[in-house]
């Protein structure tokens, strides 16, 4: 049954918006925040639900702005039902969905049947963001004004680049008017010239076409240069070279308005991981060298890059098993996100505080979202974390309708193990916050 | 027994991972093999009733002839596949292909395919079939490594301390990657002559010493090596032109005779004579390429023999 | 390279036929060929690696002290014609046939050291036909146990030596094995 009222008792609270870091009790009532404080005594009637949350971590509900739902068009892949089910698994209680889907979400038909979708649900919020170019053909202009008002939270042609300079200058002087972001695949189609991954040692090896770190750098650098000339704020998507990182500390010196993110697996992995032609390892951008993966890390530690995303990427097991170089990219990344975060902030690597910088307010920034804080009066979207908990991602704890996963089978230890939206439970870990949670008093 | 505790895996994906000694057990079989192409009936009866599938689904003549009397002169019966006539050409996917093939049990699949890893992508779902890579896009290409190797043995009696030196495209050669592997597997130095939009710096870091002039490069070599300077594609041109690129890197037998005259010369694809390498190269004493053609027969007779015996329970006789 | 046989008493081998019995046999034999063939006339012999081949050699030997004639020598390697080979769970090792001279016309005398099943001469026989064709073949062996399954008799015997099926019979000869001998090793002492 559903309960009105929730005492979240003895959690850590970690709200970085809000510079909140130590042990409180939230009451939760009616979908927002009625109380948090020390010790707190609450008036206890029989319906509230207390759970016991000592040792575990309270955040507010994580966001990823970089996620492909498929749905329209794709269905086999994933839909809005099963992306959205992944997401609160994975301690999700926001996300940005990205507009490749078949129709593009390039007028406001398609706009209003993802968020109506996304409504009937009820599980997390969406904010889709609408194509660049129509049909992300890099042609011409999509309909900005009508996608906006429609419910887009930005524009982005993801999936491939905006290859014209003059079509992104126009877009970005047109986004000054919408007061939005665009969020930009970088990716010089001439350089990266049908590679499959990393150009480097490895690629040579495997006899594999090779994607040059120059291929991201150099757009990410023309795009820089436009984002000067028109001041429109920009978003650039999944970083993954050193140089992209040096790149954007630079432009953010030079006061642009420029935001970045970067995924979990190439914070995770390099080139050398595929092994022996594992497509669960090929996705674009692709896993550099080890050079690069330290500078993202750095860059994200020093908030060079504002924010981690997962670019959940579900293909079905037939684009994956494949030839490599005719396998799809992309991998699936929502329930394996925040387990990563946890590793490294366990590894000391990154702070608590600033792993949940990246996966809440900085990321929830970057598209001005309706912002998600842990202070009574807000709506109440949050996710317990409980750094003990151990997580495998396999057949039986997946949510995704599809499985390539770098991340398939290997263990972590922490993980969401409450996911709350508007006040109601949403996910729960199985088994493991028992019996507390179940506990009326 | 000599190669004893040196047993061969299932397939043969490339030469990487091969020790010394199993490549040795390849080259020593091959070697016996020669004989029988002697013969005035070149034929031995040991792969009787063995199946052989030749999965070419990438065009090739000579690797697949050289497959395919290999097969046939160890008695075994050769079917051949191309793409033009597979169901890959109606949408199958090459995992469909093979395991329909593998229910027809065959004993070897031969194979030849643009993608880089696709043998290993088929070892991974047949089981009971080995599988023999005859060129996998840009990765490798054992068995022309191997008859390379037995080529140089046979004329220099050694596969150690050795400098071997590819001309050409090493980036887009499979033979160079195999090559290359084997020759450090067994304590030879490899060296690229090429222009720098073919010999990338990775190269350095495979342990490649890299030249762009044939001066240096040539010094010292005991073999050199002409890769095939693929041309065909003008979007993905290395050099402005083949007259051009024959300017500098056409193997001649002035420079050779000047830096390195002891050198032999091995040509292993399709060379284009006057640009790549003069005729005098090609058809003087140095070089091999005629004994690489009769060397590729026996070394795919050994690989289709050692992959396809042995393979039931064994009972006393 | 090869690894010598070690038979030893204890696991049951026993010495049943000494140096000196080798060399006779090796003696006679080349007498009963010579006989047998005018002299010797188109002759070749042909030794079954391993052992037949060293055995072969001495033949060639014994002929050119009897005859003061050179004939051919030739090896033949089986491994190629084995009717076991899809059976065998090792990966065998070729070395090889080697026949310097034309087969066709020649009377070709097999040597091999042990006549068993007949298996062995049966592949052997095959192999030399693939060369081209013998005016005729014998075949020679330093001992016959019996228990053919295939219709084969041998034209020279060193000697016939009474086996169950499952004794195992071991010749050894000094370019090999440091040592000229027979060797039995009887069924029922089998400990193993």
């Amino acid at each position: 049954m559903r309960c009105k009222k929730l005492f979240i008792q003895g959690a850590r609270v970690v709200d970085p918006s809000a510079n909140i870091d130590g042990e409180f009790d939230v009451l939760i009532e009616d979908g927002f925040i009625k109380a948090v404080g020390q010790q707190c005594v609450f008036d206890k009637r029989t319906d509230i639900n207390t759970i016991n949350a000592s040792g575990k971590i309270l955040v507010p509900g994580l966001c990823d702005i970089h996620t492909h739902l498929r749905e329209p068009g794709f269905e086999w892949k994933e839909t809005i039902q099963s992306g959205c089910e992944t997401a609160i698994s994975g301690g999700f209680t926001s996300l940005v969905c990205m507009p490749n889907t078949n129709p593009i979400i390039d007028n406001a038909q398609v706009v209003k049947f993802i968020l109506d979708k996304g409504y009937e649900q009820n599980l997390c919020e969406i904010f889709p963001l609408g194509s660049i170019s129509l049909g992300e053909l890099g042609e011409q202009m999509s309909p900005m004004l009508e996608l906006k008002e429609a419910g887009c939270v930005g524009f982005s042609d993801d999936g491939k680049p905006v290859m014209s300079a003059l079509l992104l200058r126009k877009a970005m002087e047109y986004s000054l008017m919408l007061e939005t972001t665009l969020a930009l695949h970088e990716e010089d189609k001439e350089l990266s010239n049908c590679g499959s991954m990393h150009e480097g040692l490895h690629s040579l090896k495997l006899g594999l076409k090779g994607i040059p770190g120059a291929a991201e750098d150099a757009i990410i650098a023309r795009d820089i240069e436009i984002a000067r000339l028109t001041g429109a704020r920009v978003h650039i998507c999944h970083l993954s070279s050193k140089r992209s990182v040096q790149l954007v500390k630079r432009a953010k010196e030079d006061g642009i308005k420029v935001t970045a993110e970067v995924t979990p697996h190439n914070l995770s992995f390099i080139d050398s991981d595929i092994g022996w032609f594992n497509t669960a390892f090929k996705m674009n951008p692709p896993l550099r060298s080890i050079e690069d993966r330290e500078a993202l890390l750095e860059g994200l530690v020093s908030g060079i890059i504002d924010c981690v995303a997962s670019d959940h990427a579900p293909h079905d097991s037939d684009s994956k098993n494949k030839e490599f170089d005719q396998a799809s990219f992309g991998v699936i990344g929502l329930q394996t996100t925040l387990p990563v975060m946890m590793e490294l902030v366990r590894q000391k690597h990154i702070t608590l505080k600033r792993a949940i910088a990246a996966l809440t307010c900085d990321a929830r920034k970057v598209f001005n979202l309706p912002s998600v804080k842990i202070v009574a009066g807000a709506k109440a979207n949050l996710t317990l974390i409980d750094p003990h908990l151990n997580f495998t991602l396999n057949d039986y704890s997946n949510r995704s309708k599809s499985c390539n996963s770098p991340f398939w089978e290997r263990s972590f230890q922490g993980s969401a193990c409450l996911t709350i939206v508007n006040g109601q439970i949403a996910f729960e870990a199985a088994g493991e916050v028992e019996p507390q949670v179940a506990n009326y008093r | 027994m000599k190669h004893c505790g040196e047993k061969l895996g299932q397939h043969l994906l490339g030469i990487a991972g091969l020790s010394k000694e199993q490549i040795a057990y390849y080259l020593d079989t091959a070697e016996t093999f020669l004989e029988v192409g002697t013969r005035s009936v070149k034929k031995v009866p040991t792969l009787r009733g063995k199946t052989i599938v030749n999965m070419f689904l990438e065009d090739s003549t000579r690797t697949r002839t050289s497959f395919e009397i290999a097969g046939k002169r160890l008695s075994a019966d050769t079917v051949n596949i191309s793409s033009k006539g597979s169901s890959m050409n109606k949408g199958e996917t090459l995992i469909d292909t093979a395991v329909t093939l593998q229910c027809m049990q065959p004993d070897a699949v031969v194979m030849r395919h643009a993608s880089s890893g696709s043998p290993h992508l088929l070892a991974s779902y047949l089981t009971d079939t080995a599988i023999i890579n005859a060129g996998d896009g840009l990765h490798e290409h054992p068995t022309q490594a191997l008859l390379d190797a037995l080529t140089v043995r046979k004329a220099l009696g050694r596969l150690n301390d050795l400098v071997v030196t590819f001309v050409g495209d090493a980036y887009r050669s499979r033979v160079f990657r195999s090559d290359k592997i084997l020759l450090e597997t067994l304590g030879s130095k490899v060296r690229l002559i090429a222009p720098p939009t073919i010999a990338k710096n990775e190269f350095k870091d495979l342990g490649v010493e890299v030249f762009f002039d044939m001066e240096s490069g040539l010094k010292g070599s005991d073999v050199v090596v002409s890769l095939r300077m693929k041309h065909e594609y003008l979007n993905d041109c290395f050099v402005p032109s083949l007259s051009e690129y024959s300017r500098r890197f056409c193997i001649t037998e002035n420079l050779l005779a000047k830096y390195c005259p002891d050198c032999i010369v091995l040509a292993p694809g399709p060379f284009v004579r006057g640009t790549e390498i003069s005729s005098e190269v090609i058809d003087g004493n140095r070089s091999f390429y005629t004994d690489q053609v009769a060397h590729g027969v026996a070394v795919r007779m050994a690989v289709l023999y050692l992959h396809t015996i042995g393979k039931e329970v064994s009972y006393e006789v | 390279m090869e690894t010598k046989l070690l038979l030893k008493a204890e696991d049951g081998w026993k010495k049943i036929f000494e140096p000196d019995q080798i060399v006779r046999s090796i003696t006679r034999i080349a007498h009963e060929i010579l006989e047998n063939n005018k002299g010797g006339v188109d002759l070749a012999i042909v030794g079954v690696r391993t052992r037949g081949e060293f055995l072969a050699e001495r033949l060639v030997g014994k002929i050119k002290e009897i005859e003061n004639i050179d004939i051919p020598l030739g090896i033949v390697d089986i491994t190629l014609y084995r009717d076991d080979l899809a059976h065998t769970p090792e990966q065998p090792i070729v070395r090889g046939t080697v026949l310097p001279f034309n087969v066709d016309h020649m009377v070709i005398v097999l040597v091999d050291d042990v006549l068993f099943t007949g298996r062995t001469v049966r592949a052997a026989i095959d192999a030399i036909i693939d060369f081209g064709r013998p005016r005729k073949v014998q075949l020679a062996v330093l001992c016959d146990r019996g228990h053919r399954e295939l219709p084969i008799r041998a034209d020279y015997v060193g000697k016939n030596i009474s086996t169950m099926r499952a004794d195992k019979i071991q010749v050894l000869l000094s370019e090999r094995d440091g040592e000229d001998a027979i060797y039995k090793k009887e069924a029922k002492t089998n400990n193993n």
